[in-house]
């Protein structure tokens, strides 16, 4: 009797768990979880896209970072505009967002995907061209794109039409180690406005001194190629977005200068990000080169403060063009197909991210998001020297370097043919022959992949 | 049995109960994994970006033939299993002829140690694998603490060391499971057999290739087409203990087929061709192991 009981009971918790995983199943894909209101959503046949009324739902993925912002995004509407204004923020990484847009496209039902959604800028192309049902046009939506930095908006135009209302900034920064580098007898400004050369230079009396490298990076995901590429203007593309790898100037001159730099023990190579991260915040380098939002990372060393300083990057020799600043990362938001509200998110997007100095000025010292919105920039925010930064006042800084970044060609194979050089670039470096003739397949395999 | 003899009505009715269970378990199969597979078929022979599908035939198949990132990952999934699955079998059945030993004390205790990797997440432990074997992990700095290198050794960063870690990863996480297998079709081996084989003179050798491996035969074959299966279908080693790398040296079948529906261009079309070609593989290879194990006359 005792077993009988037993058993009932268990499936009946069974059966009641299951159906707990259904509704919450629903609920996540609904992307209402918040509200629990899910017979609302059902009733629209809309799940993510709040329809009517003051709500929006967005999905972002840093808590440090883009979500802070888009939360005081949410208030600065709220209170200045539109009181009864909602916003609710689900947690969803970069890479779940593009996979669940791509899964949404493929199946033809956007009816999960939330209003407004942010995407790294690198794959605007790639996801305007092959799914443009899933996005909105913002070209004439009322969002005034003049303001932002014109490299920056070309990432998210595609044939002309503005898909993205630019989010944060991707100015390249050289952080160093300054305690690191007096001990090697130099200081920042030996290392502002420099070569190459000069740098590899530096960078082997550093190693020999300290027995630190200067910079570290992943083998398989060429940052440091593509920065060094944009920062002369030039790409893996031609104008028409084909492969240009064979004959590539500027790119053989950067597997060069890698390859110098791995040899000279100047450049620390590393498999993942984690370790990159790690080669940093172990003090294993004197410092590193990236994308700005880099930082955040850096200054989670909270007892290094006010032994690093940044600086512009070093330029290449030989190609035409060459300058000491370059972009890496940054994204923009995009409003999905499946906003049943568009107007109210057009005027939420144009009246914050494009249009409230007030916003960039709050996230700035919280989450150290540096705009590409102009106005901003003349903000006395931005003007503040950092403790951190040995007092420079970096923020102005970035924005000045991000003015003076080269735009280049790019294409919706963008992460194809970057996989392509970068196990081209781990063949050379492992000694798998000839520059040229790895090059060559390279530009081969690229080709195959447009097909 | 003796049903039948009571007339049709009950056998019927048999038979209309036996359907009833069946139904919905078959039309839970047939909507979850056949359609699917059909429409998965369909879609390898179309071509298209996004969401702009042509049938285009069997260009998707001839595709693969020309794709050498492709043919370096079918060689790659092929080295795992010809190296891993015949190491991590003749591991399995040792260890579980150890730990079927009648004499041993604390064999519960052993068997559960040899089990439990099974018990860990296929993300987590290559995740602890990658950190395990990084330029300053425990290997290395146990490596360089006893004096064998100078600094640390790059075993993710190098092809050979880089396959090496993998399939040391795969022997680590899937012998038990296959231990467990041996272990029960060991007990259903009368003592007796063992008992008269030792009257009869017969080593400890001897008893092993004569008694304990034909008569694990069925067993034997089954783990052999599970790894089979699942080292073709190897996916979650590739993609977060080495990430496909150095320069694709390890990458597996399903983890470039992931690749190209998911990171790069999409290209969905290719993606199912490519399934279905390591699904033809895996039959292939099932119906020869199952042909070269059959005994039957």
């Amino acid at each position: 009797m005792k077993k009988k009981l037993l058993s009932v009971l268990l499936a009946g918790m069974m059966v009641l768990s299951l159906a707990a995983c259904g509704g919450g199943g629903d609920d996540g894909g609904s992307s209402d979880g918040g509200s629990g209101n899910a017979a609302e959503s059902d009733e629209g046949g809309s799940g993510g896209g709040s329809e009517g009324g003051h709500k929006l739902v967005v999905w972002t993925w840093d808590p440090a970072f883009n979500i802070p912002a888009i939360e005081e995004a949410g208030k600065i509407y709220k209170e200045e505009v539109d009181p009864d204004f909602e916003l609710e923020v689900i947690e969803t990484l970069s890479d779940d967002c593009e996979t669940k847009l791509q899964t949404c496209a493929e199946s033809g039902d956007f009816g999960t995907m939330a209003d407004i959604i942010l995407m790294q800028d690198n794959s605007y192309q790639k996801f305007v061209s092959f799914y443009p049902e899933a996005f909105t046009d913002l070209t004439d939506s009322g969002i005034d794109f003049s303001e932002f930095a014109e490299g920056k908006l070309a990432y998210s135009t595609v044939d002309g039409k503005n898909y993205g209302v630019p989010f944060d900034n991707g100015a390249v920064i050289s952080c160093y180690r300054t305690d690191i580098l007096e001990e090697a007898g130099y200081t920042i400004d030996d290392l502002t406005d420099i070569d190459w050369n000069k740098f590899i230079e530096i960078g082997k009396v550093v190693k020999e001194k300290t027995g630190k490298y200067m910079l570290s990076g992943q083998a398989n995901s060429q940052d440091i190629i593509m920065m060094m590429l944009q920062s002369a203007g030039a790409s893996l593309f031609n104008e028409d977005g084909t492969p240009n790898l064979v004959g590539n100037d500027a790119l053989n001159e950067c597997i060069d200068i890698y390859q110098e730099m791995v040899k000279e023990g100047v450049f620390y190579e590393v498999n993942e990000w984690d370790e990159y991260v790690s080669s940093i915040t172990n003090e294993q380098c004197a410092g590193t080169i990236n994308g700005n939002w880099i930082m955040a990372t850096v200054m989670g060393m909270e007892d290094t403060s006010g032994n690093w300083a940044i600086t512009n990057m070093p330029k290449l020799m030989e190609t035409s063009g060459a300058t000491n600043y370059s972009n890496n990362g940054g994204s923009s938001w995009y409003v999905s197909s499946n906003c049943q509200n568009t107007d109210l998110a057009y005027d939420f997007l144009a009246k914050t991210f494009a249009g409230s100095v007030t916003l960039y000025e709050n996230i700035l010292p919280t989450t150290g998001a540096i705009s590409t919105w102009g106005p901003a920039g003349d903000s006395e925010a931005y003007q503040e020297p950092q403790e951190f930064w040995s007092d420079q006042p970096i923020f102005a800084t970035v924005v000045e370097f991000a003015e003076k970044t080269p735009s280049n060609n790019t294409s919706a194979y963008y992460y194809d043919v970057r996989e392509v050089v970068s196990t081209a670039i781990q063949d050379i470096m492992s000694g798998g022959g000839e520059k040229e003739d790895i090059l060559e397949q390279a530009q081969a395999d690229a080709e195959f992949y447009y097909q | 049995m003796e049903s039948k003899k009571k007339g049709m009505s009950l056998l019927a009715k048999q038979r209309a109960a036996g359907w009833a269970f069946l139904t919905p378990a078959t039309l839970m199969i047939v909507v979850m994994s056949f359609y699917p597979m059909v429409r998965a078929f369909l879609l390898s022979l179309q071509t298209g970006r996004g969401t702009n599908y042509t049938f285009t035939g069997i260009s998707n198949y001839a595709r693969m033939f020309e794709d050498r990132v492709f043919l370096r990952s079918v060689t790659n999934t092929f080295f795992y299993l010809a190296i891993q699955v015949p190491i991590m079998l003749i591991l399995a059945i040792l260890l579980a002829q150890l730990l079927n030993n009648r004499d041993l004390k604390f064999k519960g205790l052993f068997r559960t140690c040899v089990f439990l990797p099974c018990a860990t997440s296929l993300v987590s432990y290559a995740i602890i694998f990658r950190f395990l074997f990084a330029q300053d992990g425990l290997i290395n700095n146990a490596l360089v603490a006893l004096g064998i290198f100078s600094e640390g050794y790059n075993f993710l960063g190098n092809a050979g060391t880089a396959k090496m870690v993998i399939i040391i990863a795969l022997i680590w996480r899937w012998t038990g499971y296959n231990m467990v297998f041996y272990l029960a079709g060991l007990q259903n081996i009368e003592y007796s057999v063992y008992e008269a084989a030792k009257i009869d003179g017969a080593n400890g050798w001897r008893t092993f290739w004569s008694i304990t491996v034909p008569l694990l035969k069925p067993t034997i074959i089954m783990t052999f087409i599970m790894s089979i299966n699942g080292t073709l279908q190897l996916f979650d080693e590739s993609v977060n203990l080495t990430n496909g790398g150095p320069a694709n040296a390890t990458i597996t079948m399903s983890h470039y087929i992931y690749n190209t529906c998911f990171l790069r261009a999409p290209n969905f079309g290719y993606g199912s061709a490519m399934a279905f070609f390591v699904f033809i593989i895996v039959a292939i290879l099932a119906f020869i192991n199952l042909k070269v194990g059959d005994t039957r006359d």
